[in-house]
């Protein structure tokens, strides 16, 4: 028989060891955090921040309800740039998942670190950041948006399907090699139909992410909602801005409700 | 018996199951690119009149400067990454009454109500709607980008760890009240064990994104990694653009892997 324990101590010693380290390294680098941020900050400036605030919102509050006629074209310019651009995302976003999932990569050397490399690169910038590269390059405006929206869904959209490709069963796939069938027909008939719910999915989820993201690109000057909103706090018309923050949390509650409906059917 | 006749002919089965919402997809799209490109005015000479500056973009991608601007670089990486720790670790400790009180299964209906609408205000704008707002109030600088993460990130880590309250199995809790034992009790001993682990995880990644979100409030005078961007893009600074979306990529990356690995080991 074994002797049971007379109490249950939910602190033995060498946890309690463990988390006294981690205590001390957390403190440690939030230390270093608090001090980074607090010698960047002009503190007279955060002091009459509560001023600020009713300040802001007493501005903002009503919201300039009118302005809102104005913005039918911005509102379109924006569901555009999402649409069309992950229009132009999920067709270059195919190739590049078939060359980069382990199963399906063509024999070339090196062509899955590229595919895998480009897809890293384009998830990993914000579709905030390509667009002030592509405006500097294409000018300021709708097309600007379109390909930032584009270059950072493609990663997205990519890693998602390749993962999805990665994961579908093999067998389908033999059985079609056993009868004969090329590579090609393999992933058109084989690997394809396995993935293609799952490619809708991602696709639809990331056209209600980049709604969300088009809504703003305009602050650095790609088109849309945004560009309206940077326009009004510049001339310090807060009463738009009101009106605006509405429209995107509208346009935003709408397109997420719409993606996960149409998610909901498909898988 | 009967022979079943074997079928002659093959016929890919189709995505939509509808015949008529099949073909109305089918149609739409194309009249939607017509539409839109009939609509849209692309600046044709401004987009050739950029190419030689998209050229100049590519090379110094190729040659990136780490040097010229360094003081700059490293002062903007070091507020990215303070302001990505303390708004984690702040909104972490935010989150947790909120997780508490959105969980339907523990807390009181008013509770809930009242908790799931603070997280929907945190979680529906974007962080640099948010951040454009913080700036008004506390002043350029980290500040702002501390206050921006907080605010976004609490509700993001809030929700998810109600979601795992919710989908904690109910026998524990039942065991725990047979045997007499109180809310608080329940909760320190019952709930918050099994929350611990899920609750770090999610944190993890919520640390990751805010770091994707640090290097792009920066935009609107947020402080950190995107003000030092947008300032050398300012300058046409290419090369040390360049450098800086390198360090961005790279930081990117460790941090996603980092949060990985550590996620999977907490499971």
């Amino acid at each position: 028989m074994t002797a049971s324990a007379p109490h249950w101590n939910p602190w033995p010693r060498d946890r309690l060891l463990r988390w006294a380290g981690f205590a001390l390294a957390l403190i440690g680098v939030l230390a270093w955090s608090f001090m980074v941020i607090s010698e960047a900050t002009i503190w007279a400036f955060v002091l009459d921040a509560p001023q600020q605030g009713r300040d802001l919102f007493g501005r903002m509050i009503p919201p300039d309800l009118g302005f809102a006629r104005e913005l039918g074209r911005p509102l379109l310019e924006t569901l555009h740039m999402a649409t069309l651009g992950t229009l132009l995302a999920m067709v270059l976003a195919v190739p590049l998942a078939f060359a980069a999932a382990e199963n399906t990569s063509p024999p070339i050397p090196g062509l899955r670190w590229l595919a895998l490399l480009l897809i890293v690169a384009s998830r990993s910038v914000n579709s905030l950041i390509w667009a002030l590269l592509l405006v500097i390059i294409l000018g300021p405006g709708v097309v600007a948006g379109i390909v930032a929206i584009a270059l950072r869904s493609v990663g997205f959209i990519g890693k998602l399907l390749y993962e999805a490709i990665e994961e579908s069963s093999p067998k389908p796939v033999e059985a079609m090699r056993s009868l004969g069938a090329s590579p090609m027909q393999e992933r058109v008939y084989a690997v394809w139909p396995s993935v293609l719910p799952a490619f809708v999915g991602i696709v639809v989820y990331r056209w209600d992410i980049n709604i969300r993201e088009a809504s703003i690109l305009g602050l650095v000057g790609a088109g849309g909602l945004g560009l309206a909103l940077i326009g009004a706090i510049d001339t310090l018309a807060w009463g738009r801005v009101g009106t605006l923050f509405l429209v995107i949390l509208a346009t935003v509650l709408f397109s997420e409700w719409l993606s996960a409906r149409i998610r909901a059917k498909v898988t | 018996m009967t022979a079943v006749a074997e079928p002659q002919s093959w016929r890919r089965p189709p995505l939509i199951q509808s015949r008529s919402l099949r073909w109305l997809l089918t149609g739409l799209v194309p009249a939607y690119l017509l539409v839109v490109l009939l609509t849209l005015d692309v600046p044709l000479a401004r987009i050739a009149a950029g190419m030689p500056r998209a050229m100049e973009m590519a090379g110094a991608l190729l040659r990136p400067d780490f040097f010229s601007r360094a003081d700059a670089i490293w002062l903007g990486l070091k507020e990215s990454l303070a302001m990505t720790f303390a708004a984690t670790f702040l909104g972490f400790l935010l989150a947790i009454p909120f997780a508490f009180g959105a969980a339907a299964n523990i807390a009181a209906r008013p509770v809930y109500h009242f908790c799931r609408a603070v997280i929907a205000i945190s979680r529906s704008f974007q962080e640099i709607i948010i951040a454009i707002l913080f700036v008004a109030m506390l002043g350029f600088g980290p500040l702002a980008g501390l206050a921006t993460l907080v605010f976004a990130g609490f509700g993001f880590i809030a929700k998810l760890a109600a979601e795992e309250i919710e989908a904690m199995p109910p026998a524990t809790l039942e065991a725990m009240r047979a045997s007499g034992a109180s809310w608080g009790q329940q909760m320190v001993y019952g709930v918050w064990p099994f929350l611990l682990p899920r609750l770090t995880g999610i944190t993890l990644y919520r640390l990751d994104i805010n770091f994707r979100e640090s290097a792009v409030i920066g935009i609107v005078g947020a402080g950190g990694i995107g003000a030092t961007l947008n300032t050398s893009l300012d300058r046409f600074e290419y090369n040390s653009a360049a450098a800086i979306i390198i360090l961005i990529i790279g930081i990117v990356l460790m941090t996603e892997y980092l949060s990985q690995w550590l996620r999977r080991r907490l499971r």
